[in-house]
């Protein structure tokens, strides 16, 4: 399937979403469709990852289908796992059923098993890879080669069609060489002012364009201060949420020292913004 | 094109940027796909398909502008020639769309750019076009916003524009020498080893701050593997009890079987640092480290030496600022008396003194160069230290190959304790992924 058909349909597609890319968001969503290879988008949190694999799978129509990584997630949680309960009650009530209980029917079907197996087009996003342990990596690695899957009792299922695949990470540890190296590569950082005005203008209706550019420039203020946790497009988002909600039409000091809480979160950030900025 | 794409290849491959040969054909194949003649979306190909670490981005664009010049604008209507006029003309491109800022750079470096070089040899250089116009002098005049938070955003936008135009004026500085001395001579001057390659015995104040953004996730990640108990995988032993009751209602049949959830055991984290100034970049990194680590470990205590040793646990509270953390521990702490490192008294003193810090659930980490004035090795104590801990570890900032050398004492220490040469960002990362903590 042409998920894509360039990279400029690309941007007017995401656009028709509400998401907003820029020439290397938008190349890169175009020819991971074209080359069938799995896209890996990495950056800080709160900076559109997740956000982009559901606008891709809405602006082309497909399915998504989420597998969301986290310590200790292994095959069984990942790929599929027999019902071993169902399998015993069926063992329980007839005694030579122990041949037909390796079938599809005991079979649980699990993010990556339903990609493949999906015949409708499907958006895969595996989301947060750098939370799974090393060890995911490598079936990942197996499965984005040939996209396909071996369940000893059944055989092999090959993908009719390619989900297109997106692969998230925060980068809180380096993903591997092999897995990096059969992926296409996204970095995904903290926008600049302008891009960052327009999406507050896309996500948060009705506020006004100079609010909008203000809270994009105070943003990059922010984020040059170095602080544990910066904040991202997310935040910023919910701050223009707020200032609506308060009614503010201008983001003078007072409002900004009276929000802060909604952009930084940690106290120690609070404390040492109020003071760079000359806040009260 | 193909030459010119085998060539960039090629040419990042020299300055270190490991492609290999399928991400090279991947390139191929995505070029047959896009507008050549569309520059950002070449460079955007190049970058998804080349260029996997953030790390060597800055690097691949100063090739690529190279091997992909942007196609020069022709002469420019100036509002004037001399230098005020074009300082006015400058003062509001800063203000204004920073789009606009590569054309006027591109002819600013053709009107001051090219200055002698040496006896009858002329040759193009950044510096007398930022000589010529002075942008930082011209912020003030660029500021109308005085005064808390307006100002600051003003001058924020104002630095980035101007950052902006120097880094124009920089490329159109290589693309002239370039298009005079052939590229290959200028790749290799022009990039520099990525961040986490930089030495750390040689950082600038400027690329410290861009490694505490590193730092930050490997402390995370080394808190997670010193607090793995278990193998992988292992999803804890059988919860006997839960199991039984649950079958109760299954007829006695245990349909489903409860384990344990897997206790991660919480890990201790003594860290010992050289803070002296033979490693001076290395300390401040370290610290930096050490700060990081304080935010993932339940139980952190810091200790830092010249030719003594103190705790500076509390100068590192969670939440404090870590620049005013290492202000306070230079001024406050005693681990000074001489100024010379002497890394035999430094472990006495600590034996002596902070030997409680070390339990058998405690990972030690010393990092220092082992450096310590023609002193003799104190390895009977380092041996006794080491043997409380649960894990005990050596960093050390000095190439392998000058370990022993002059007055380091590195393999004495080392055939006590493994001790890992850590130079730069990339090798502290494959310590962490590489050593056993499992144990
Ligand atoms: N390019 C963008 N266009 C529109 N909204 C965006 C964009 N990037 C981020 N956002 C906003 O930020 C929010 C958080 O993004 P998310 O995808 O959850 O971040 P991440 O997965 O990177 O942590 C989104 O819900 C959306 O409101
Ligand atoms: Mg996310």
């Amino acid at each position: 399937m042409t998920w894509f058909a360039s990279p400029s349909e690309a941007v007017t597609r995401l656009r028709q979403t509400g998401y907003l890319s820029d020439d290397a968001i938008a190349t890169s969503v175009f020819l991971a469709g074209v080359l069938e290879k799995p896209l890996l988008a990495e950056g800080p949190a709160g900076v559109g990852k997740t956000q982009l694999a559901k606008a891709i799978a809405e602006a082309t129509g497909a399915d998504l289908v989420r597998l969301q990584c986290y310590e200790g997630l292994d095959e069984a949680r990942a790929l599929y796992e027999w019902n071993y309960k169902k399998q015993l009650l069926r063992i329980q009530a007839d005694d030579d059923a122990w041949d037909d209980i390796f079938a599809e029917e005991f079979l649980l079907e699990r993010p990556l098993l339903k990609a493949i197996r999906s015949e409708r087009p499907t958006v895969l996003l595996i989301d947060e890879t750098d939370k799974a342990d090393v060890e995911v990596e490598g079936l990942l690695l197996e499965i984005l080669s040939d996209f396909q899957i071996t369940i000893p009792e059944l055989g092999t299922i090959t993908a009719t069609r390619r989900p297109f695949v997106v692969l998230t990470s925060n980068a809180t540890r380096e993903l591997s060489e092999a897995l990096k190296r059969r992926c296409l590569y996204l970095h995904l950082d903290y926008p600049t002012p302008e891009r960052e005005r327009d999406i507050v203008l896309a996500q948060v209706p009705g506020i006004a364009e100079t609010v909008a550019e203000q809270l994009a420039r105070t943003a990059a203020t922010l984020r040059a201060l170095e602080l544990k946790k910066s904040p991202s497009i997310a935040e910023t988002v919910d701050w223009a949420h707020t200032l609506l909600a308060l009614g503010r039409e201008v983001l003078d000091e007072q409002t900004v020292a009276e929000t802060l809480g909604v952009v930084l979160k940690h106290h120690s950030d609070q404390q040492r913004a109020a003071k760079e900025l000359g806040l009260r | 094109m193909i030459d010119r794409h085998i060539g960039f290849v090629h040419a990042l491959r020299e300055t270190g940027l490991p492609v290999s040969l399928a991400e090279g054909l991947d390139a191929a194949h995505a070029l047959r796909h896009i507008d050549l003649a569309d520059r950002e979306t070449l460079r955007a190909a190049y970058a998804a398909t080349l260029v996997k670490r953030p790390q060597h981005r800055e690097g691949f664009d100063v090739l690529f502008d190279l091997w992909f010049p942007s196609t020069t604008q022709g002469p420019r209507k100036h509002r004037g020639e001399d230098p005020e006029d074009l300082r006015d003309e400058l003062a509001e491109l800063l203000n204004g769309d920073p789009a606009e800022l590569r054309a006027f750079a591109q002819a600013m470096v053709e009107r001051f750019g090219q200055v002698q070089a040496g006896p009858g040899r002329q040759s193009w250089f950044s510096y007398p076009v930022m000589r010529a116009l002075s942008p930082q002098t011209l912020i003030a005049r660029l500021l109308g916003e005085r005064g808390g938070l307006p100002e600051k955003v003003a001058r924020r936008r104002i630095a980035t524009n101007i950052a902006a135009f120097e880094a124009e004026v920089a490329t159109d500085v290589r693309r002239r020498i370039a298009e005079e001395q052939g590229r290959e001579r200028i790749t290799r001057s022009a990039v520099r080893p990525p961040i986490d390659r930089r030495d750390f015995l040689r950082v600038t104040k400027a690329e410290l701050a861009e490694m505490r953004r590193e730092i930050h996730p490997l402390a995370r990640r080394l808190a997670t593997r010193l607090s793995m108990k278990h193998k992988k995988g292992d999803r804890g032993r059988l919860d006997f009890r839960r199991t039984v009751r649950a079958s109760l209602q299954s007829g006695g049949v245990p349909l489903t079987t409860h384990l344990k959830p897997r206790r991660p055991h919480k890990p201790e984290l003594v860290v010992v640092t050289d803070a002296s100034d033979s490693v001076s970049g290395f300390a401040q990194f370290t610290l930096l480290l050490t700060f990081a680590l304080r935010e993932q470990f339940t139980k952190v205590r810091a200790f830092a030496f010249v030719d003594t040793v103190d705790e500076i646990t509390k100068y590192f509270a969670p939440g404090a600022d870590v620049l005013d953390a290492i202000t306070r521990m230079t001024t406050e702490a005693d681990i000074s008396r001489f100024g010379r490192t002497d890394y035999g008294h430094v472990l006495r003193t600590f034996e002596e003194r902070h030997a409680d810090a070390l339990t058998p659930k405690t990972s030690l980490l010393i990092l220092g160069d082992a450096r310590s004035n023609y002193q003799q090795p104190n390895t009977e104590t380092l041996k006794r230290l080491t043997g409380k801990v649960r894990h005990a570890y050596w960093l050390n900032p000095e190439p392998r190959d000058q370990w022993d050398t002059g007055d380091s004492v590195a393999s004495g220490y080392a055939a006590i304790i493994p001790m890992y040469e850590c130079r730069n960002v990339r090798q502290l990362a494959a310590f962490i992924e590489e050593t056993d903590v499992g144990g």
